[in-house]
Parts: structure tokens; sequence; C-alpha cells
């Protein structure tokens, strides 16, 4: 075929790769140039930067090896058993991801820290305390945000193995090992590198969790010295040159993780429950029993306690938080509508020639600190419009573009998976562009839609964004309320609102996320 | 496709907006976030000015002291603000450079432990920071860094580089200790359970029971007697003294209303405003008021106030931050 | 005229070349081992493949051009005929306009070729719903309204039983008659190809054989056939 067209058209996928493009490496060329227009060249790094980049690979390579390495069982154990609350199960395993991060280091300081629970426990049975601090507290709280994530991305590669090659396996009479070596290891090398570079990249830009767990200033990371640069010096050249080093990394991170995946040629088996065969001894379903559980508990102790401290004030909190939270929602339904439609809009143009172009501006956004992007945005529209009055709308924006990444990770296999199974009929019908977009992608990828439109829309909710910076309008929005309520010494109504965000966001997940699979036809 | 549609929608939205704007002139002024929160003075004070002025008093916020001041210095000369609240002493000299501000009339008799020389910012309030306890937990309260260090006690403290109360306790150190303030710093590391970002998370791990003290402010114990009828908290004195904290205001020189905005910069100093402070700010008001102050104001007043002249602030804060990040990151 | 030009497909260091006409309104099965490359030989007619050398016309008018959806052909896979969110009348629907937007007009065509097939209460189903051998008639009923001059089938009826795969023979055969197409279907079973086809292909050792008739071909086999058959 001399003249194969696109079967759906990339104009809208380049659009959206532009807009990233734009809204990242724009803003921070918006700093830079307003930086260099104003004190003229940029000093290179110090001491202190290097020391920050040293420890922010660490903490972020850490975390990411042991946020999969952990996801590994928990979604092997998840994927081959089956028992009650199990759907339920993997929902509220995912809430920790959704939260924001100051919510979450409180719960999990009602766990893991010096007044928590668990050294309460210590203390009762006469052992000393443990502390929570340090660089293995950074870890710790890193894979409490960051495990549900790689559980899911990894179960999603599990599931897509067709059932018929366990039949087969089990048919040979493979054991676990050979299981794991012929089946299984495959599968982890194509979805492990992808999961492990988003964890990497997600907590390459983390700075509160850091220096909060870490303990101190020698937690630094470059989100914190781009902060420093900010606010302490007001040197927009370092910050823009701290920012530039953020990408750097990230890209270089993508290009290695690009070399270690092994794309596998996707196979369209039916999808069927995966029946294990080869999983059936006492001691593998005790281990799995044993997995699930610890993971549940790690993951929904933090949450429990963040529910049991917040019920009190819930329904006693002042009117204007439940207005922010109606800002809130409209914010995350727009985010997640957008979101939605540029990360399908991105995936379609993954699926044709010359992908890796489209995937890194996917991924971006992750590689994006929230600072940077917000000052460099207020830069470019202050002279245009006052950015007060597009407080929302850009909240909106950005934190689309935030949630872009997770949307792709869900939607590019998926898209792979439709038109390796029914692409060619649709071809041979000559269904193209809107047509086959409509009749045949977006009914085929309710899930993932769903998916993305949910996780898009529970990320928007938690996340302060770049609402600050823009003069947030009456109201503002939930987490803003959030953190002022806390400002002003309510620390108990900023429980309740803190739980009221957790429902919320958990709910919006949840009703997208359903509302994907109901009557999903396989 | 898409961005143009999503231009076109944040275009409606800000026409939208500006459709409301009414016939009165509006006053803009730029303060952090929890000032103009529905906890914070602002919305009184929009409501006690606007009886007077015959405007519209416009809130816009950014999120502390020192976004505030970035916001101001990214908009340069183009700022839509005609009056700036919210900065503190430690940021004035740097506000000053700028060039943006104008210099304010007379004051009245102000009520400061220190005497207000500065012939641009207007201060609106102030107080001392403070490591706040919980008396049930901290029986022997420290009377001094060095007592400090000797203890077991466990503190949580900000980051300078993040946040007011984080630069306050730096400065602070600094100007006890000199060149000694390294030393200092090492001898307290013991001390610190962690730093954090902003004084919320800090004061909510105090709550949890994360620390025996944090540093925030003598009037913290004030809030908790007053909203929360709880007397568990104390703020410790340092005998050597506590360092201030001053809030000021200043007047945007190229202003479109000139005459609004003098007019707001002497309310700042007026009774109808001074009183909203202390149960809003937690913060001591700037000149004395007819009604007495609220419970535990009067309580936890250091006999020694410490306070870098402005000017010095941006030649020490850099080196003191070093020495502070050496000393702790061993 | 179906012609394969000095047609050379190749997949790595596999190849195929054929240089043969087929008759327009010919019905011709296409039989050899598996692995000889008949899937692929149906693939590059219908646009899936370029070829690496030769051409492919139909009626003189060469199809390189031609994206799979604007070639004079219809084709049915092995498996996936059907989407699986759609109703029948719907995938039927979509040998009209492939965007569905039908008109009464063309919506009273879809029930009329239900009915054809004998599904005309089966509208309503999706293919989950329906038995192996409905399916296939819905792919059927696709190709019937759609009346492309060349129809290929590549095994669609491969799991069906022997009578209902003779049955949908038997239906492939008098769709042809009303269309006129020219039909080019792989075949495995001697007996199908006996059934329905007046002519046969034979591929093997890399080449696919100028068609010749069923019946001359079945009565003294070439040593090629005579080894996949089994008939020493």
């Amino acid at each position: 075929m001399a003249r194969r067209a696109q079967p759906v058209g990339r104009r809208a996928g380049a659009a959206v790769a532009l807009g990233l493009v734009a809204l990242t490496l724009g803003t921070l060329g918006a700093v830079a140039w307003r930086a260099v227009g104003t004190w003229g060249l940029v000093e290179g790094l110090g001491p202190a930067d290097w020391a920050a980049l040293r420890f922010t690979l660490l903490q972020a390579g850490l975390s990411a090896v042991l946020s999969v390495a952990l996801a590994v069982p928990v979604a092997r154990a998840l994927a081959r058993r089956r028992f009650f609350g199990r759907r339920a199960l993997i929902a509220l395993m995912g809430a920790p991801f959704i939260l924001p991060v100051i919510v979450a280091v409180l719960g999990l300081l009602s766990v893991f820290g010096r007044g928590g629970i668990l050294n309460a426990g210590l203390a009762a049975l006469g052992l000393a305390p443990l502390s929570i601090y340090g660089l293995h507290g950074v870890i710790l709280g890193n894979v409490f945000f960051n495990l549900p994530l790689a559980v899911r991305l990894i179960l999603q590669g599990w599931l897509s193995i067709p059932a018929e090659r366990f039949r087969l396996a089990a048919a040979l009479g493979f054991g676990p090992s050979q299981i794991a070596r012929q089946i299984e290891g495959p599968m982890l090398r194509e979805v492990i590198p992808g999961a492990a570079l988003a964890i990497f990249l997600i907590c390459l830009t983390s700075f509160a969790i850091a220096l909060t767990l870490g303990g101190g200033p020698r937690a630094t990371t470059i989100e914190l010295a781009i902060y420093q640069a900010f606010r302490f010096d007001f040197d927009l050249g370092h910050a823009a040159l701290l920012a530039a080093l953020q990408f750097a990394i990230s890209g270089a991170a993508m290009l290695l993780a690009l070399r270690l995946t092994l794309p596998q040629a996707s196979a369209a088996g039916l999808d069927r429950p995966v029946e294990r065969w080869d999983a059936a001894s006492p001691w593998l379903r005790a281990q799995d029993a044993v997995l699930t559980t610890l993971a549940a508990l790690f993951l929904l102790t933090p949450l429990a306690l963040i529910v049991t401290q917040g019920l009190p004030t819930l329904l006693s909190l002042p009117g204007i938080v439940w207005t922010a939270a109606l800002n809130s929602l409209a914010v995350a339904l727009a985010s997640a509508l957008l979101a939605t439609a540029a990360a399908l809009a991105l995936a379609l143009a993954i699926s044709g020639p010359r992908p890796a172009l489209y995937e890194a501006a996917g991924m971006l956004p992750l590689a994006t600190s929230p600072l940077v992007l917000g000052t460099g945005l207020f830069l470019i529209l202050n002279p245009v419009i006052d950015p007060s009055r597009l407080a929302l709308p850009v909240t909106a924006l950005s934190n689309a573009a935030m949630a872009l990444p997770f949307g792709l990770r869900a939607l590019v296999p998926a898209l792979r998976e439709v038109e390796a199974s029914h692409g060619r009929l649709a071809d041979a019908l000559g269904m193209r562009g809107l047509a086959r977009l409509r009749l045949l992608i977006v009914p085929r990828l309710r899930r993932p839609l769903g998916f993305t439109l949910g996780l898009a829309a529970a990320l928007s909710m938690g996340d302060l964004g770049v609402v600050t910076l823009f003069a947030p309008p009456e109201g503002g929005t939930l987490p803003l309320q959030l953190y002022r309520l806390m400002g002003a010494y309510r620390m108990n109504e900023a429980a309740g609102a803190a739980l009221l965000l957790l429902i919320l966001s958990f709910a919006l997940f949840w009703v997208f996320d359903r509302g994907g699979r109901a009557d999903a036809d396989t | 496709m898409k961005l143009s549609m999503l231009a076109a929608g944040l275009l409606a939205l800000a026409l939208g907006t500006a459709a409301q704007a009414d016939e009165k002139p509006v006053l803009t002024v730029y303060t952090y976030d929890s000032f103009a929160s529905k906890w914070g003075p602002g919305p009184e004070v929009k409501t006690a000015f606007e009886k007077t002025c015959g405007c519209t008093l416009k809130f816009v916020t950014a999120g502390d002291g020192a976004a505030l001041l970035s916001r101001i210095r990214l908009e340069g000369k183009r700022t839509k603000a005609d009056v700036v609240i919210g900065l503190d002493t430690s940021l004035t000299a740097a506000a000053r450079k700028t060039g943006l501000f104008a210099d304010h009339g007379p004051l009245p008799k102000l009520d400061m432990p220190v005497t207000w020389t500065d012939p641009t910012f207007v201060p609106f309030d102030w107080g001392w920071f403070a490591f706040v306890y919980d008396k049930a937990k901290v029986k022997d309260v420290p009377r001094s860094f060095e007592a400090l260090a000797k203890s077991n006690l466990k503190i949580v403290i900000e980051d300078p580089r993040s946040s007011t109360p984080g630069l306050g306790l730096l400065l602070w150190v600094q100007k006890l200790y000199g060149d000694k303030a390294g030393e200092m710093w090492k001898r307290l590391a013991h001390n610190i359970v962690t730093v954090t970002p902003g004084w919320d998370q800090a004061y909510g791990m105090f709550l949890k029971g994360e620390a025996d003290m944090v540093l925030s402010y003598t009037t913290s114990p004030a809030y908790h007697i007053n909203v929360e009828h709880d007397d568990s908290k104390g703020a410790a004195l340092f005998d050597k003294g506590n360092y201030m904290e001053i809030e000021v205001a200043g007047k945007i020189a190229g202003t479109k209303h000139p005459k609004l905005a003098d007019a707001f910069m002497h309310f700042i100093t007026t009774e109808a405003f001074q009183k909203l402070i202390p149960t809003t700010n937690w913060m001591y008001p700037v000149i004395k008021l007819s009604s007495p102050l609220p419970k535990g104001f009067a309580e936890y007043r250091p006999k020694i106030s410490l306070l870098y002249p402005s000017a010095e602030v941006p030649k020490i804060k850099d080196k003191a931050l070093a020495e502070w990040r050496d000393a702790l990151s061993q | 005229m179906l012609t394969l030009e000095n047609l050379r497909l190749t997949h790595g260091d596999w190849t195929l070349e054929a240089d043969l006409n087929l008759a327009a309104g010919a019905r011709c099965a296409l039989i050899g081992p598996s692995g000889a490359g008949k899937s692929t030989l149906l693939g590059a007619i219908a646009g899936f493949m370029a070829p690496t050398r030769g051409r492919i016309l139909w009626q003189a008018q060469d199809l390189a051009q031609l994206a799979p959806g604007e070639r004079p052909v219809s084709i049915l896979f092995q498996d996936n005929n059907l989407f699986p969110h759609l109703t029948a009348a719907q995938n039927i629907g979509l040998g009209l306009r492939p965007n569905l937007r039908l008109s009464t007009a063309e919506k009273a065509r879809v029930a009329e070729a239900l009915g054809r097939v004998g599904l005309a209460d089966y509208a309503d189903r999706k293919p989950a719903a329906l038995s192996g051998g409905q399916q296939g008639r819905v792919a059927l009923a696709r190709a019937l309204l759609r009346a492309r001059p060349l129809l290929l089938l590549d095994e669609p009826f491969a799991a069906l039983g022997p009578a209902l795969r003779a049955e949908m023979l038997d239906l492939v055969a008098s769709i042809c008659s009303e269309t006129g197409a020219t039909l080019l279907m792989v075949s495995h079973d001697p007996g199908d190809a006996r059934r329905i086809a007046d002519q046969t292909i034979v591929i093997g050792d890399g080449r696919a054989a100028p068609p010749q008739k069923t019946e001359a071909l079945f009565a003294d086999p070439p040593p090629a056939l005579r080894r996949y058959l089994g008939t020493n």
C-alpha cells in the first residue's frame, strides 16, 4: 500500500503534543527569557545544587525500584486469586495515589510517626521506637504514594496475557518458575520499565514528602532548590536552569526505559477470567494471602486514620469549604475531559509511525516543575489578560496536563490491542477518521477511557496545582481551603476537609472507572 | 482544534467575569492567601473599608509573603496592585529595591517593642517567633537555645527556603550567635525531628504528637485558649530574646487611585482595622486598642525583642542559610 | 479480470510469487499446505500488504494506490469479522456506510439482507449472543450489501462443523450468483473446493500456480497437490 493513509488523523495528536511542549518547555522558556532579559547571563550550578541533584536521583531511583519490586508480587497475587472483595480492594488500594501530599503525609505519620500507632504498639511491647525520618522515610512515603500506581500498571500487564497461554502452560505441565520465565517474564519486561519510569519521574519533582520525611536539608531535592531560587533568592535564571536540569534527567531516564523495554507483539486473546492451574499449592496460596494483606494494611491503614480523624468535623464544615468543593468538582470534570480527549488524540498518534516523539511529549508533564509551569504561564498570560480571571481554567488545564501521562499508559496498549484485533476489519470496511473513532475506538476503549477520566478527575481534585499563583477567586478550590484551614490553626476542620477531599476524589474515580466497565462488550 | 476550543472557553470565562465590573472605582490590594481567607482579617477589612471609601476593595492573593513579593517582581511596573499588604521585615529591603513602592504619610503613635523608622512601609501587625509546646508533656521549658540543645526535647522546624517562620528562626539564631551560629545549629541537630516546607505541616505534626515543640509564634497559645478553650499550650520565652516579625503594607507608586490607596494606607493603622488583627491573624496590633487584647496575649511577652534592621537581611541571609544547611546536612 | 502480474510478496526470507489471471465471475479455491502463503496472498489483494515487486490489477486497474476500504474487495478473515460492541444490524450497516449514518432506505436494505441470511429476528443481538454460524451469516450479509466485485474468504467458516460449513458455502455461492462477484477462497478441504469452486489455484514451493479446472485438477493432481492431499 503505497498510500495507506493513517486510519485516524494525527493532526489532533500533533496539536496536543505541541500544546504539551508549549505548556512545559514553553513555560520554562518564558521564565528563562525573563531571567536573561533582566539579569543577563545565568550562573552555573553550585555545590548545593549538585548535592540536591544527587539526593533527588537517589530517592527517585530507590523509590521507583522498590515500588516496582513490591508491586510485582502483589500484582501477581491479585492476578491469580479470586476472593470476596477483590475488586473493591484493588480500587481502594489505588486511593493513596490520588491524595494531596499533605493529607497523605499526615496519614502516614498517624501510622509510622513518633506518635503513630506503630510506635505505640512497639512501646506496649517494650521495644524501642522506630524513627520514620530519614532516607528510609522518604522512600516509605514515595512507595506509599506510588505502589498503587505500580500495582495497577503491572496488574494490567498480567490481565493482558491471554488466558489461552496459561491453559497451554498448564497442558504442558509448567510449574510456577517456568510460567514466570516463559510467560510472565516477557510481560514484565514490557511493563516494568514504563511503570518504573513513571514513578521515577513523579518522585523527581516531589519535594514536600522528601523534605518532611527526610528530616532536614540533606533531603533537598531539585524541586526544593527551584523553590529556593524563586522565593528565597528570587533568581529566575537559576530556577530555569534547575528546571532544565530536571528535564534533562527525565529525558535520560526515558531513553533508558525505552532501551530496556521489550516490545511484545500484542495478542488478541479473549477477555476471559484468568484461570491458573499452576498456583494451587497451599504454600503459594498462603504467600499470596500474606502479600495481599500486608499491602492492603500498608496502604489502607493511613487512609482509615484519615477517615476516623476527619469524620467528627466532616458534616460541620463551613459553607465556603463546600463552595470550594463545587469549584474543585467543576475543575476536576473539565480537567478530566480535557486530559482524556488529549490523551486519546496523543495515543492515536503514538499508534502510528514515529511514536517516540509523541511518547516523549506525553511524558513531559511528569518532568515539569509545577512552580516553573505556573510562573511561566503567569509571565505569558499577564501581559495579555488578568491572570486572576483565569485561575480555574488554568488550573484545569495544568491538572489535565499532569494527568495525561497516566491516561496515556492505559490507552496506548489498549489501542494497540484494538488495532490488532479489529483494525484490519475496519480498514477493509473503509472505516476512517471520525467514523472509526466513534464506531470502533471509543466503544472498544471504554475501560481505559473510563480509567483515564476517573484518574484525571481524582488527581485534579486533590491537586493544589497552580491555582495559588493565579489568585484564586472566591471559594478557591478544596485543597486550597484545606491549606487555609490548616493555616488558620483549624487542624480538626482541616481533617474534615481532607476526608471530604478523599471521598470526592475516590467517588469521581469510582464512578468513571465503573462507568467504563459497565456492559463493556468483550 | 481542541486547543482552540479551550482558548475560546477561557476567553468566554474571562469576559464573563469582566462583565460583572461595576461603576465604583476598584482598589486592588495584593495580599497573601490566608489574609484574605474566611478565617483571616480580609473579609472584615473589606467590609469596614468599603463603608467609608465609596469604592470596591478587591483582594488578589499570592501564597504567602515571599510569594507576594515574587509576584510583584514578576509584574514589575505593569502591576495592577494599588497597595500590597503582607510583606514582612525580612522582605522589605528587597521590596524597596524594586522601586515600585511610594513612601507613606504620617503615622499615628505606634505600640511596638521597636521604633519604626521605615519611610516606605507601614506596619500592620507584629509578633515574636517562639517554640510552642504542650504543657502536659514539657515540664522543664527551655529558656535558651543552649538549654534546648542540652535537653532531649524534639522539635519540628520550618525550612527557611520555603517558609516565613523558618527564615525567622534562621535570623534568630544568626542574631544571637553570629559567627557561631553554625555551631549552634550543629548542637540543635539532634533535637530536630524534621524540617517541613511550611508552617501548617509543622504545626499539624506538632498537634499529632510528632514533636514536643514546634516553631511558631508566642501568640499561638492564645488561639487555643480563645477559640478551643484549651489552655494546654504554652510558648517558650528565651532569656536572650525572641526574634520578631513585623508585617507591613506599602503603596504602589504608580497606582491609578492614589487617593484611595492613601486612604487605605491610613485605614491600616486605625482602630477599625487593628481591632481585627488579634483574633484573625493572631498577631499583636500596632496601636493601643481601646479594648484589652484576648487572653494569652499578655502571658507570653519576651523581655527582649530581636530584629535585624531590614537592610541587613539580604547581606546575611545567604551565608546564614549555607551554615544552616551544612550544619544540618551532616 | 483479476491479474497478478509478476507479483512477489516477501516477509523476511519467505517469498511467494504469482503471475496469473482469474476471469471475472470465476469462483476459485486457493489450496496448499499451511505456511504456503494463502492468507498472505488474500491480504495483499485486500491491501494489507504491499508487494515487493509486480502489480495487482482488477479490470486492468492497478490497485496499489487504493486503501483497503477503497478496493473493489470484500474480505472475510479467519476470525474477528464482526465488531463485538455493535449489533448484527449495525455490523451489516457498516457495509453500506462506514460511518453508520444510514438513510431509511439503507436501513430497509439492512433488514432485507438480514432476512436474506435468515436472521430477520436477530437484528439487535450483539455477536456474543449469536452462534458461530449466525455470526458467519451476519458477515456474509454485510458482504452481500457491499456488493464488491471481488469476494475474498480466508477460511471464515473453518471452525464450523461440516454440515454448517456446507450451508455457509451454499449461501456464499448464491450471493456470488446474485452479485456476480468473483470469489477467491482459501480452503483446506478438497470437498469445499469441489462444492462451489469451478477453478483452483494451488500454492506451494513459493509459487501460486495459474488457476485450473477444479474437477480436472483433482482427477489428476500434480505432485505438489498430491503431497498435500496425501494421495500417492
